[in-house]
């Protein structure tokens, strides 16, 4: 594909500066009616008041709903779907579609202005990309301190801190949350804030859809957390039935939660895959999208096709509850199968939607740092959507030892193994790009070093786990706990410091603090490795996962993980205390380019302006042509500069 | 540009070095004492496959390792350092893309091939592999229909399997010994040098029956028979653990089992018969269901608390129990 | 700053350990090395409290005081005399296995008098709940009540119909947590009968906390 200057751009209106999608207004209300968090929390509590006295009134007397076990399922649900109802009208996302049902035309509102469009339906990818990054830390630092409560119970092996059942629900919600968090962490802030700037693009494809995909995400947040009012849920994050079917309220905010976020998912990765394939500038051809794109698209797809299926096992489990159908339940034609294949059909891709931004951000970074182009960009491509693709044919290794048809366990074993080719693509990319390079360790860099360091750990474990032979001693023991945090933590989790090391200053105009940050990456990757390393040794010694009581002879390795992982809770607050310091105590205005990158998003001005791009840029080369003199720019701005630059026209038909 | 081949020897030699010898301490020093042992033949063998895949795996990570750091040490931006050779230049030879993807390639699907043939070769390595087991040891299913069927012996003398069911409940396993009149017990015990056919089932929700140091795994479910082997080779003490989060008291889940001679194993099993005859006459015949079931008298859920029970595996013969 | 507060204390407060919490202490009810006696009941609906329908074990202090506690400490090495007040019905085990009496003092119970040693369930009331520890091989089936008029309100007098329940054991010289609980599917209305009171701590599981006298 050439250049193709005569593609159709996105129309602005007017020769001035661009004004932004816009938003729904009833009327022409009053400031005091106008919506926002506020509005949103108040409508979810009167919500979830409605909710629980309707199913109480249309399911209190039924028997066997409410019978001897004094739960009422119906009532539970209602309140949770209200409530979640509550929020998005409150909070306006339903504005705009119930405007178009009711056949009117919707009334343009001026995007909001300051601070307060932080906390309401805003459409412009960078406020929601900002909401994120608030959304997924607050998501993140729950789930953390959870750890810590697990990590607590696990310094004794027979005394018990908690009661088993708080062990279990702490247990349960602390795997929950993570994982909804880590669908979302770059994708949604990074994602959503970056693609438009990386791809050339004004705007996303779907402005609204993304709104939705973050107010969804916090209400999903809201669900999850609420299982802890209801007594929580004993099943893990892998929820399987008929365990699931047995719990008390606190399971139908799992399913339902897993429900709503699921639908955050679908939104989030539906709207970016379709901007990224639609949305390029011009001349942005495939080969030369930048590699943390290419990334977020394999991720989208992955959301889009994958996350459909947990949606549906979510609405099963709800089924199951509060109608009382047995979809999992054996003795009544069910199967307990069939929510362990819908779940990690959807589980496993899943794994994958956790580890590509990862290598997404740390290939974006690494030529930046090493001041030389990628090695082997088509590689790189070929690899994130390798494993994407695989990603679908993988999942029952999560069921080698259940019972399933055993014929299928030797294809299993080798799509999984497969599933290490492309993966190791990406060590390909990474390992080439520091031969011979002018390495700047800079705390991004730091981190992505990091994380080739924990994920190739993280990848090589799962070959074991991967071998149905060897699969016997690890499955279900905490070998597969520390294999997961490994590619989980160590790889996205590194992946995503590393990604608002770097990309901070972008999106808030302050430098983060480097010294603080160098604290911070170094008790983070020391005390990182010293709290799961063991757990590899724990994990082979037999001790199984979600377990209250253990060997007493593991106390010693369980106390040193234990005691590490305070440490690196400690370095997280490290990294809490740098956010506050360099953002808000003491900010320091960062340049216009920190790193000398020769990314797109790079060369906008500062702050961003609300459509972006004065003119849309038309990409002329290859990116990452680092080191080389006579390159030409990545892109071509028209202006001379930058895209805040001057209205004087280029010869591209790329304004209107 | 003229020091550029010194490097490559460089790390190569060390990654060579740091191999040979991270291999032959792992084979020698580590080898030896990973788990699970060598209590079984799955147990022995599953060793052996482990350290296969750690030496496999280990120049792996030498290799990304040396390099990083050699990289860490040489390839910094410090004075003097020219810059990067970019634009043409830069790309990275096909040569090395070629061989790096196709070596991968090679380590991988070896390693699937020789894990299929482990697996294959060690009747299922004592993973469970539901009601219809395709890698048994010869005899076994023959013992096992037997069992289901009621019709279990066994002696000290001879290679008779030997066929125990593993019951999984909320939260404690029980053992039925279909050969010793299907009496119930709660610890493992096994014969050494026997065959072992473990039906894998549970009354209620999804456990899994884990003896660590024999290598068995297999998932408990409801009203389902997942079937597992080991041959047993030493004597001693082995852990029993539920591997499958089950509620509440899951972590308390757990019991030690032993392997005895074949002659103790009989008179410890005679013995336990003779004790528990009075409660095993009143022991349904073997099954995956026992009544009350989920709909049960007590913990009924459902409104239709008579439907048949769930047990799609009537062609072993299986009695249903009385109600 | 204001969110992370409010969850913090939320998880705090949520998260310190389940009701009900309390520690039964018998250590020191006699004199070192002297049998102790626990006496417990069995109550088909609590009546009171959060959850009035949930079926739940209860004890009697040394002081003579009813409370809904299942953790009790024991003495290690010492010979514990139970007395069981059972005051709810009963139904078939699904696993007879646990119609076996198992682990205690001649591997026997006497209800009402009578001595058992294996009991059918699918005789007379069946079985109410069975007081098992499965670390120490401790299992004895509580028969269930004939009676129709039951006590469904804890703590139970002696007045309403039950079955006297006797026993001993021995505890263990190793100290620790031991897991005890009921075998009998009897959480009416849950999946398998093992939700709500048999998965929630204090009412049909909790530890012997076994100590050093």
């Amino acid at each position: 594909m050439t250049i193709s200057a005569e593609r159709p751009t996105e129309t602005a209106a007017g020769t001035t500066a661009p004004t932004g999608p816009r938003g729904v207004s009833w009327t022409n209300r009053p400031g005091w009616m106008s919506q926002h968090l506020g509005t949103a929390l108040v409508l979810a509590f009167l919500g979830y008041l409605l909710g629980h006295w309707w199913g109480n009134h249309i399911a209190g007397n039924y028997a066997y709903i409410n019978g001897a076990s004094g739960q009422n399922s119906v009532a539970d649900f209602l309140a949770l779907l209200l409530m979640v109802v509550g929020w998005l009208v409150g909070i306006g996302a339903l504005n705009y579609p119930i405007a178009k049902l009711f056949g009117r035309e919707a009334v343009e509102e001026e995007p909001a202005k300051g601070l307060s469009r932080y906390f309401r339906y805003t459409l412009d990818h960078k406020v929601v990309g900002m909401q994120y990054v608030v959304g997924v830390l607050l998501f993140m630092f729950t789930g953390g301190l959870l750890a810590m409560a697990i990590r607590t119970e696990l310094l004794n092996p027979t005394v018990h801190i908690f009661n088993p059942g708080t062990y279990i629900e702490i247990v349960s919600e602390h795997g929950t949350i993570m994982m909804m968090m880590a669908t979302s962490i770059i994708v949604g802030p990074l994602g959503n804030y970056l693609v438009p700037l990386m791809i050339g693009s004004r705007r996303m494809a779907f402005p609204r859809i993304e709104a939705f995909s973050f107010w969804i995400f916090s209400a999903g947040y809201m669900v999850i957390f609420s299982a802890l009012f209801f007594g929580g849920f004993p099943t893990g994050w892998t929820g399987y039935a008929p365990l699931q079917n047995q719990a008390g309220p606190g399971m139908i905010s799992y399913l339902f939660g897993f429900a709503v976020i699921g639908m955050g998912m679908i939104a989030a990765g539906f709207n970016i895959a379709v901007t990224i394939v639609n949305y390029r500038a011009p001349g942005m051809t495939w080969s030369r999208v930048p590699m943390f794109v290419w990334s977020i698209l394999a991720t989208a797809s992955l959301l889009t096709l994958a996350t459909p299926v947990l949606f549906s096992a979510g609405l099963f489990g709800i089924l199951d509850h509060v109608v009382l159908t047995s979809l999992y339940v054996n003795e009544h034609g069910g199967s307990s199968y069939l929510w362990e294949n819908l779940f990690w059909f959807f589980g496993h891709p899943e794994v994958y939607i956790m580890a590509l931004p990862g290598f997404g951000i740390v290939a974006e970074i690494v030529p930046v740092f090493t001041r030389k182009p990628l090695f082997a960009y088509k590689v790189a491509a070929a690899g994130m959507m390798g494993v994407a693709l695989l990603s679908f044919f993988v999942w029952q290794h999560h069921l080698f030892q259940s019972g399933i048809n055993p014929d299928m366990r030797p294809l299993f074993m080798l799509t999984t193994e497969l599933i290490s080719i492309p993966t190791g693509f990406i060590y390909l990319v990474g390992m080439g790009s520091l031969y011979k390079s002018k390495m700047r360790l800079e705390i991004p860099m730091l981190f992505s070093l990091a994380l080739y360091f924990n994920f190739l750990i993280g990848g090589i474990t799962g070959v074991f786990l991967s071998d149905v032979p060897v699969n016997v001693t690890v499955h279900g023991s905490f070998f597969v706990l520390s294999h997961f945090h490994y590619t989980i933590m160590g790889g996205l989790l590194f992946a995503f410091m590393a990604g608002l090391y770097y990309w901070l200053p972008k999106m808030t105009g302050y430098m983060m603090n480097k010294k603080l940050g160098l604290w911070h990456f170094w008790t983070m990757f020391i005390f990182f490795n010293l709290t799961f390393f063991p757990m590899f040794i724990i994990g082979l010694l037999g001790q199984p996962r979600r377990v209250f009581e253990y060997a007493h002879n593991l106390q010693g390795l369980n106390d040193f993980s234990s005691i590490s992982a305070f440490c690196l809770g400690a370095s997280f607050l490290l990294f809490f205390w740098n956010l506050m310091y360099s953002m808000i105590i003491n900010p320091q205005k960062a340049p216009a380019n920190p790193w000398d990158s020769l990314g797109l998003e790079w060369q906008t001005a500062n702050p961003v302006p609300l459509y972006n791009f004065e003119r849309i840029p038309v990409i002329v080369t290859e990116p990452y042509r680092y080191s080389e003199p006579g390159a030409p720019a990545y892109a071509d701005f028209g202006g001379g500069g930058s895209g805040s630059g001057s209205s004087s026209s280029v010869s591209s038909s790329v304004e209107e | 540009m003229n020091n550029e081949p010194r490097h490559m020897r460089r790390i190569v030699t060390a990654w060579v070095i740091a191999s040979v010898i991270g291999d032959l301490l792992w084979w020698f020093l580590v080898g030896p004492h990973i788990p699970p042992g060598n209590m079984t033949e799955s147990a022995h063998w599953n060793q052996f496959d482990f350290n296969i895949l750690a030496i496999t795996a280990l120049p792996v990570v030498f290799m990304v390792w040396i390099w990083m750091g050699y990289a860490l040490v040489n390839w910094r931006d410090k004075p003097g350092v020219p810059d990067p050779v970019g634009g043409e230049a830069a790309k990275a030879p096909y040569k090395v893309q070629a061989a790096w993807i196709s070596i991968t390639s090679i380590v991988v699907i070896s390693a699937a091939i020789y894990g299929t043939i482990a697996l294959i070769g060690d009747h299922g390595s004592g993973g469970g592999e539901g009601p219809n087991p395709v890698w048994a040891p010869a005899g076994t299913i023959a013992a096992n229909t037997a069992a289901i069927q009621g019709k279990a012996t066994w002696s000290p003398t001879g290679d008779q399997p030997l066929v125990v069911q593993v019951i999984a409940q909320q939260w404690k396993f029980n053992y039925r010994y279909p050969a010793f009149g299907g009496m119930e017990t709660n610890r493992l015990i096994l014969p050494v040098n026997t065959d072992v056919v473990f039906d894998v089932t549970s009354l209620d929700v999804i456990h899994d029956f884990w003896a660590y140091q024999l290598s068995v795994k297999a998932d408990a479910n409801p009203g389902v028979n997942n079937v597992a082997f080991a041959e047993t080779r030493q004597t001693g003490q082995f852990m029993v653990r539920c591997d499958e989060l089950c509620g509440i008291w899951h972590g308390a889940m757990y019991n030690s089992g032993r392997i005895l001679s074949k002659t103790a194993f009989m008179a410890w099993a005679t013995k336990t018969e003779a004790q528990n005859a009075s409660n095993t006459k009143y022991l349904p015949p073997f099954a995956w269901t026992y009544t009350p079931d989920a709909n049960g008298a007590n913990g009924g859920l459902y409104p239709d608390g008579n439907v048949t029970p769930y047990s799609p595996y009537d062609t072993y013969g299986a009695k249903q129990p009385a109600s | 700053m204001i969110a992370v507060g409010l969850i913090i204390w939320v998880l705090m407060g949520l998260l310190t350990p389940g009701t009900p919490e309390g520690v039964v202490n018998y250590v020191g009810s006699s004199a070192p090395g002297q049998p102790v006696n626990l006496t417990i009941q069995t109550v088909g609906s609590m009546g009171v409290g959060d959850r009035p329908t949930w079926v739940s074990y209860l004890a009697r202090t040394p002081q003579g005081q009813w409370v809904h506690d299942t953790t009790w400490q024991l003495p290690a090495n010492t010979l514990i005399n139970v007395t069981v007040y059972q005051y709810d019905s009963g139904s078939p085990l699904r696993n007879q296995q646990y119609g076996q009496v198992t682990g205690t003092i001649g591997n026997s119970e006497t209800v009402n008098g009578k001595t058992i040693h294996a009991f059918n369930s699918y005789d007379g009331a069946g079985v109410g709940h069975t007081f098992t520890v499965p670390a120490l091989g401790i299992s004895v089936p509580l028969l269930g009540s004939p009676a129709a008029n039951l006590c469904g309100v804890a703590p139970c007098q002696p007045k309403w119909p039950h079955n006297l329940i006797h026993f001993s054991f021995k505890t263990p010289a190793k100290t620790g947590e031991y897991h005890w609980q009921c075998f009998v599917p009897c959480a009416a209305g849950w999946l398998y009968g093992n939700g709500g009171p048999m998965s929630t701590q204090g009412f049909m599981g909790g530890f012997l906390d076994v100590v050093q006298q």
